[in-house]
């Protein structure tokens, strides 16, 4: 039996056996679930980090961090002889990101927030409430990822269709290069995920791994519970740091993830994910 | 057939999908069902960490050279108004801290007496919710100490702290309850836990008064507004539901965590 099976262990031969243009089953329940869940979670989580991001909107490395000392990354608003500006800067460097970052509108009127209203949960600047939804969906992206994670170990979901094969490995060039130009595997090929596709699981898997790590370092509970977590990430501070770059990395995920969506046949992907069917793309030959 | 239901599935999938993105948060945040789903979580969080905890573990102790260089007063900066400033212009002579409420031996301690207890220093992380953190070394009683020599009745649950700080910019006045009035709460747990402290020195000089002054909480596992400053009264109760806004603490009777564990 190919590689190009494992996608589908599950289901029948003759399914298995399906041709281009012919449906088989790819994404099992399980994983179709926890997918939706993730994705529900994810949004809650961003939208709710960046308002609590906002209460303190600068970032350190190291164990402390607070007004005297010196953050690596800010977002402000600043008075200039033009009128009120917002000021994002990034060690040496500063960038004027008025109307986004630092200084944007709410309710119609010029407000100093370093997120603005429309990507924060809630829109208004309330920290209490962005750390009740934060903490909600945190929960629920814990329990759902971990149930994800046994699962898909179990059934080997994540050693056969995710964790990539030496052969994979050796595609590596050439997949980057199908994906510059935007070609999607088509025929037996689209079967199965190629390596590069592989590679952006797997990161996503550790991303979040590593946000849910970086979030109970923050925790002053959790540190008495396990320290040692303060020494893995170097400080609390940094733990918030690696948290929220880890974050950006997210939200890249999701760009990347949403484009190749979209490329690859929004209809077809939107609906293996939604009832499990997947139709293999023709060859274009 | 397949080909339809999938169809009509997708569609279904991407209007809900759109419709939930323009769905009003602020509104759903705000609603009396999920506020209480939101301190169900913070219960859940809180009985976690509970377990966890069980042991009494101490949160991290820092080394001397890892104490911020400026450790950051946040909060009341000076609770201002006549009785303060004499205590102030007086050096917290005759400031007292009363130990009152469910106890069968009610005190009444001068700031000179309490230094004169046996203490504990310690170099911990204070966390402010906003997101910062500060290391600086504290010296204190712990505050079990004092509770024993109070003798806590049975059934009593929690110490609450009253403060001389009004955040709302009314002058305080001898500790008396308004609106604004600092407070706030700790279980017993935490209160006999041996980091928890009534502090009068940061990095080996008395409180000043951004910090505090003259005696201040530390409770070490716990988000900074916890850490209530000006302490001139500990009662030690069953219930905080009758006290200001009913829910534990200032910033509690402001939608903040009762549990700032996290």
């Amino acid at each position: 039996m190919g590689a190009g099976m494992s996608a589908a262990t599950d289901t029948s031969s003759a399914e298995r056996n399906a041709a281009a243009g012919e449906s088989f089953y790819r994404h099992r329940a399980p994983v179709r679930l926890t997918h939706w869940i993730n994705a529900l979670c994810i949004m809650f989580l961003l939208g709710s980090g960046l308002n609590i991001f906002n209460a303190h909107p600068s970032l350190y490395w190291g164990k402390y961090g607070a007004d005297a000392d010196t953050p690596f990354l800010s977002i402000g608003a600043m008075d200039t002889p033009q009128g009120t500006r917002g000021v994002t800067a990034v060690g040496p460097w500063h960038f004027d990101t008025t109307g986004l970052l630092g200084w944007s509108k709410y309710d119609g009127a010029y407000t100093a927030r370093a997120w603005p209203s429309w990507v924060t949960i809630p829109s208004f600047q309330d920290l209490a409430d962005a750390r009740h939804w934060h903490f909600l969906f945190a929960w629920l992206l814990a329990i759902n990822g971990l149930a994800y994670l046994i699962w898909s170990l179990w059934t080997r979901h994540i050693q056969k269709d995710i964790w990539p094969t030496l052969a994979d490995i050796r595609t590596i060039p050439q997949s980057i290069v199908d994906h510059v130009k935007l070609k999607h595997p088509t025929g037996e090929a689209a079967r199965r995920y190629n390596v590069l596709q592989r590679l952006a699981y797997l990161g996503i898997i550790a991303l979040i791994t590593l946000m849910v790590l970086t979030g109970l370092t923050m925790s002053p509970g959790f540190d008495a519970i396990c320290p040692w977590l303060l020494d893995v990430f170097g400080g609390r501070q940094s733990a918030r740091s690696i948290h929220f770059i880890s974050a950006s990395l997210i939200v890249l995920f999701i760009i990347v993830h949403l484009v190749e969506v979209v490329l690859a046949g929004p209809i077809n992907e939107v609906r293996s994910m939604l009832t499990g069917r997947y139709v293999v793309p023709r060859d274009h030959a | 057939m397949a080909q339809h239901f999938t169809r009509r599935a997708a569609i279904v999938a991407g209007v809900g999908g759109a419709g939930f993105l323009i769905w009003d948060f602020n509104q759903l945040t705000l609603s009396p069902g999920f506020q209480h789903v939101f301190s169900t979580v913070e219960d859940w969080t809180r009985l976690n960490q509970r377990a966890l905890l069980s042991g009494n573990q101490l949160a991290k102790e820092y080394r001397a050279s890892d104490i911020s260089p400026v450790f950051k007063a946040n909060g009341t900066l000076d609770p201002g108004g006549d009785d303060y400033n004499r205590h102030v212009s007086e050096n917290f002579a005759n400031w007292r801290l009363l130990i009152g409420g469910m106890v069968a031996r009610p005190l009444s301690l001068s700031v000179a007496e309490i230094r004169r207890l046996p203490q504990r220093t310690q170099i911990t992380r204070h966390d402010c919710v906003e997101g910062w953190s500060a290391i600086g070394m504290w010296t204190g009683v712990p505050l079990g100490l004092l509770l024993k020599a109070a003798a806590v009745a049975p059934g009593a649950k929690y110490a609450v702290f009253h403060c001389a700080d009004n955040l709302t910019g009314e002058p305080a006045k001898g500790g008396q309850q308004s609106p604004g009035q600092y407070y706030e709460s700790i279980d017993l747990v935490d209160a006999f836990h041996p980091q928890t402290l009534i502090a009068y020195n940061l990095n080996g000089k008395p409180l000043d008064v951004a910090h505090g002054a003259p005696l201040r909480l530390r409770v070490e596992r716990q988000l900074g507004y916890k850490h209530a400053k000006y302490v001139q009264r500990i009662e030690i109760t069953d219930s905080f539901a009758s006290i200001a806004g009913g829910r534990g603490g200032y910033w509690e009777d402001r939608g903040y965590e009762w549990y700032a564990g996290i």
